[in-house]
């Protein structure tokens, strides 16, 4: 990746709140043309450092880099980048073109050509009939509508957004995402988008960087994410997955063999940094099917069956006492085994994961 | 059952609609006893004949107001042209008090800003030591504001110490020391309700403004003020209002110069030199004006509403 590619350089950025440590040396890059999120639960320094990026929180320690140059010390106002805000925050007083004319003018744009811009993204997000309303005369989608267009209006070299679909309802929410991708190619510019909802961010995202504690636990395109997790925790929080402690034996060449607690071994994929010894196998649900008894890969035992609609999950035990979660198609709903059958487990090709831990 | 919504205004539940005008009974009666009993006295005095030595002959005449509006000259024989002296007198009261207005906006607004952003358990703290000195009576603080300031007293005394003047201010008897006093009398009534309008205030507005390139004043200008602009407009009216009809500041630290609306309407209430139906008049024209000024007000406030939506 060239120099130029990269919209958002963090280096090494430490952020304290007298003795908590919210970010522990962050560092990432955040290309020109990408939609990246940062994803994690709360309290995992996400929204801090989107906060950073915007200038609302001053670093301790660490480089913020647009395009090349350092912005850590500029006030927000002198930062070119805007902010949705998770609430929106849009002006009560002000009528929604008022709203979308802020920024332009306060960058010193004439009114006409602050209108002509304000008219135009209004124009993006469909809310050109709304123009001469007031946010309070407007729906939470309508709403969030007007925050994007606010933040696009000025140009701005990368748009940051703090959870703006966890006010909307459900529906709305999947009908957004869509469009935030949509709007986002259009543009052409980075969108930096926070979440705690994966679902969000897989379907988003070209890539994602999950975090937890205060740093950067892996980085990579949503697939990258789900199939190939570094360690316990992006393997746990993206997804439902099968954690299995297992004793590793042998590494070459990225692959590794181990050896499961009932005894079997087993050759599979190994996450850098994996090493001989204690570790952990991911296993994702969907990627085990059932075979007959005595068949398959592991033995295991039917202990109960939760109905989801589209898929059924078997939640199983193995022979050691480990719990082991396998989902089904609601079509095989027929010929399921009942509870407390024995039952043979097989594992994809390469379905298993030994992780970073 | 008709749909009703709870809070949709017009009444409240039907359980409790029934017994609405027995429970409204004692709102009524406060009304009818303290506020309009009274008002509507004042305005039946106001129309009657003056007895000297004070009291009234109940013999109705147009007399007071006459004698606030008209010149008539020295001995009431010459043709009648506006009389300027208590005109002037509204003026000046409607200045000053306007003054008083805007200089606890001034000193309020911050003021209120810093409490309202402290921690909220050190909030209620400042908020107490605010209110403090209105535990001691208005007329003592008065007195006191009136030692402070004089010639001899510890302003003036500290200000030629340390070089700043090396002759006293004589701000006793002017309209600053009447400012002055006035401020100091109602200062709370300007912080309180800011305060608590921004303390409702979003943050995140700030922050919006800040990020769309606003500075600190820009911030202040367009978004801050209006947003708290009902809190605002409540302290000024809770400042406004009362300095308009204030004797005591205008009193003892105005002297004669200083004269406003409240000692006129003191002095007719007041010994032999007393005329009750032009005290009542006086009353009654401050109080036209004053709810004309709120009204106007009032109306302006439901259409931004309406505008607004909310």
């Amino acid at each position: 990746m060239s120099g130029s590619d990269v919209a958002i350089n963090i280096d090494k950025v430490v952020k304290r709140y007298g003795s908590f440590t919210a970010l522990h040396g962050v560092s990432l890059d955040i290309r020109a043309d990408e939609f990246f999120t940062l994803l994690g639960p709360s309290g995992c320094g996400k929204t801090t450092l989107l906060r950073s990026i915007a200038g609302f929180e001053a670093v301790n320690e660490g480089a913020i880099r647009l395009y090349g140059e350092d912005i850590a010390a500029l006030p927000p106002h002198k930062r070119p980048v805007n902010t949705v805000f998770q609430h929106y925050a849009l002006f009560p007083h002000m009528t929604v073109l008022e709203n979308v004319m802020f920024g332009t003018l306060r960058l010193g744009w004439s009114r006409q050509e602050s209108e002509q811009r304000a008219r135009q993204v209004l124009a993006l997000v469909q809310l050109s009939d709304f123009l001469k309303r007031k946010p309070g005369q407007l729906s939470g989608g309508q709403q969030q509508r007007v925050a994007i267009a606010r933040a696009l209006a000025p140009r701005p070299k990368v748009l940051l957004l703090d959870e703006p679909l966890s006010a909307l309802d459900l529906k709305l929410r999947q009908a957004v995402r869509g469009e935030l991708k949509q709007l986002q190619r259009e543009t052409g510019i980075a969108f930096v988008f926070v979440t705690h909802d994966q679902e969000e961010a897989l379907t988003m995202s070209d890539r994602i960087a999950v975090m937890s504690d205060g740093r950067v636990q892996q980085t990579g395109t949503p697939r990258e994410i789900y199939e190939a997790p570094l360690n316990r925790f992006v393997a746990g929080f993206i997804g439902e997955t099968n954690l299995i402690e297992v004793e590793v034996l042998e590494m070459r060449g990225g692959r590794a063999t181990v050896r499961l607690p009932g005894g079997q071994d087993l050759t599979c994929p190994a996450a850098p940094g994996a090493r001989l010894g204690a570790g952990h196998v991911s296993l994702r649900p969907e990627r085990v099917s059932l075979c007959p008894p005595g068949s398959g890969d592991i033995r295991a035992q039917v202990e109960n069956q939760v109905y989801l609609g589209t898929d059924i999950q078997l939640l199983t035990r193995l022979p050691d006492g480990e719990p082991m979660v396998v989902r089904v198609q609601n079509s095989d709903a027929d010929n399921l085994p009942g509870l407390g059958a024995a039952v043979g487990l097989k594992l994809e090709a390469d379905a298993a994961r030994l992780l970073a831990d | 059952m008709a749909a009703t919504t709870p809070g949709s205004g017009g009444g409240g539940s039907d359980l409790y609609r029934g017994n609405a005008p027995r429970l409204m009974l004692p709102t009524w009666l406060m009304i009818g006893v303290f506020l309009l009993l009274p008002v509507l006295l004042m305005g039946v005095y106001s129309f009657l004949t003056k007895e000297f030595r004070g009291g009234v002959i109940w013999s109705p005449t147009l007399a007071a107001y006459d004698q606030f509006f008209l010149n008539r000259g020295l001995f009431g024989d010459e043709p009648p042209s506006i009389e300027w002296t208590y005109l002037g007198i509204f003026w000046r009261s409607i200045w000053q008090a306007g003054s008083a207005t805007l200089l606890c906006f001034v000193v309020g607004f911050p003021t209120a800003w810093f409490i309202a952003t402290r921690a909220p358990q050190h909030r209620t703290v400042w908020l107490f030591l605010v209110t403090i000195p209105y535990w001691v009576n208005l007329l003592i603080r008065t007195v006191s504001m009136k030692f402070l300031i004089r010639d001899e007293g510890p302003l003036n005394a500290f200000l030629l110490w340390s070089g700043v003047i090396d002759q006293p201010l004589g701000l006793i008897n002017t309209n600053v020391a009447v400012l002055l006093g006035l401020f100091y009398s109602y200062l709370p009534f300007m912080v309180l309700p800011i305060y608590a309008a921004v303390e409702r205030y979003d943050f995140a507005l700030s922050e919006a403004a800040a990020d769309l390139y606003a500075d600190s004043w820009t911030t202040l200008r367009l978004v801050i003020l209006p947003a708290v602009r009902p809190g605002i407009i409540a302290g000024a009216i809770l400042v406004f209002v009362p300095s308009l009809g204030a004797f005591l500041a205008p009193d003892l630290l105005g002297g004669a110069k200083a004269f406003m609306i409240g000692s006129l309407i003191e002095e007719q209430f007041k010994g032999a030199a007393g005329n009750w139906p032009f005290g009542a008049a006086v009353a009654m024209i401050l109080m036209t004006i004053v709810m004309g000024v709120l009204l106007i007000y009032a109306r302006a406030q439901t259409r931004a509403q309406a505008r607004e939506g909310a």
